[in-house]
């Protein structure tokens, strides 16, 4: 039986490489990727949103419907993840209410993690904020905020972790980070734009067009980074436990 | 063959592609299946990114200036499309193991055709 995968493998691998020989040259100037829309964006993101960041203002500004469903779909993993390993009765403790621990802690990791995470945090929102002028944006500083949680929820034990940051349903600001994405494309319609026209902002704001388009894409990365940072540790914070706090995994 | 040699990257992206793709197939134990996942997202997203490479180009972040030359940046456009994809990707990973996870603690066994017996069994 596996001597026909293996066949199978291998004649994909010369049919895939057989393809080769119609691609452009890696590099060339005038392959079709690099002509239709792409110079479009480049010519046109900073006269028409002042963002010199192109892939900040494609991801977004032109392409902002993909990035809401993008986010979207991660808030749905994360609902997922919950679901599939949520047992309700038997268990001990719920989120708000868990023993605090000190078991499997280390002194070094904790004062380190100490030291460290306040950096990290701040790297985390110049991330999101700088995503304009920088590399950076939501997905990446939401990212690396969620490694600031996860590095604590290590050094210093799940439960403590839990109880630091998802006390009082803080979980639920995934749905705002959503939400704050959607509210700004409703903001827009009931300004008598079209869904996600940031142009819509500018009264609001009282500042020019370009300046308006700027205003929405920081609002919307503002939204995905905390959708993105609280799905990340959820998704660390299940998987480490099997979501059972029972006494064993304590 | 100097034709093969420039488009050597995309050479290496489909080799990564079958050993993904046949780690899903040919793969008995569930855990090498989702590495093999991984590595088939992965390889995906190496091609995109090099197909917005463009020769002796800067990354794609534009000063302010009336007349911008196309080809000194970057193709912006996989960028974004992959940036979506590595944290789609990392999801769909999380999901895959937490359903893994489920298995076995329902079955105890993490082999496909242990389960698949145990299952034949009920």
């Amino acid at each position: 039986m596996k001597i026909y995968y293996k066949l199978v493998a291998i004649l994909l691998l010369f049919f895939l490489i057989s393809l080769t020989f119609d691609f452009p040259v890696t590099g060339d100037l005038t392959s079709p990727a690099n002509l239709n829309v792409s110079p479009y964006y480049l010519e046109n993101s900073v006269k028409q949103t002042h963002i010199p960041n192109v892939v900040t203002t494609v991801l977004a500004d032109y392409r902002g419907f993909d990035t809401l469903f993008e986010t979207s779909v991660i808030l749905t993993a994360g609902i997922a993840l919950i679901l599939i390993l949520f047992k309700s009765k038997r268990q001990k403790y719920s989120f708000s209410n868990l023993p605090r621990t000190t078991k499997g802690t280390d002194l070094v990791c904790q004062n380190s993690c100490k030291l460290a995470m306040p950096l990290m945090q701040l790297f985390a929102l110049y991330v999101i904020a700088h995503g304009h002028y920088s590399p950076g944006g939501g997905f990446q500083g939401g990212v690396i905020l969620a490694a600031s949680f996860i590095f604590y929820a290590i050094s210093f034990g799940v439960p403590n972790a839990l109880n630091r940051f998802f006390k009082n349903k803080r979980q639920m600001l995934a749905y705002l980070g959503v939400l704050i994405y959607a509210g700004v494309g409703a903001l827009c319609v009931i300004l008598k734009k079209k869904f996600l026209e940031y142009v819509a902002l500018k009264d609001i704001l009282r500042v020019s067009d370009e300046m308006a388009h700027s205003y929405g894409v920081l609002f919307v990365e503002i939204g995905v980074a905390l959708t993105i940072s609280i799905i990340m540790f959820a998704c660390y914070v299940f998987l480490a436990t099997g979501n059972s706090f029972d006494d064993e995994n304590l | 063959m100097d034709i093969f040699i420039s488009k050597i990257n995309y050479v290496l992206y489909f080799v990564l592609f079958t050993l993904g793709f046949y780690a899903m197939m040919a793969k008995n134990n569930f855990f090498k299946k989702i590495i093999g996942m991984s590595i088939f997202q992965a390889s995906v997203i190496l091609f995109y990114v090099s197909m917005g490479y463009k020769k002796g180009a800067n990354i794609p972040i534009v000063p302010e200036s009336h007349n911008v030359d196309v080809n000194l940046f970057a193709n912006p456009l996989p960028h974004v499309l992959m940036l979506t994809a590595i944290v789609v990707g990392v999801s769909t990973l999380a999901v895959a193991l937490s359903l893994l996870q489920k298995i076995h603690k329902e079955y105890r066994t993490i082999e496909e055709d242990e389960v698949l017996n145990l299952m034949e069994e009920e």
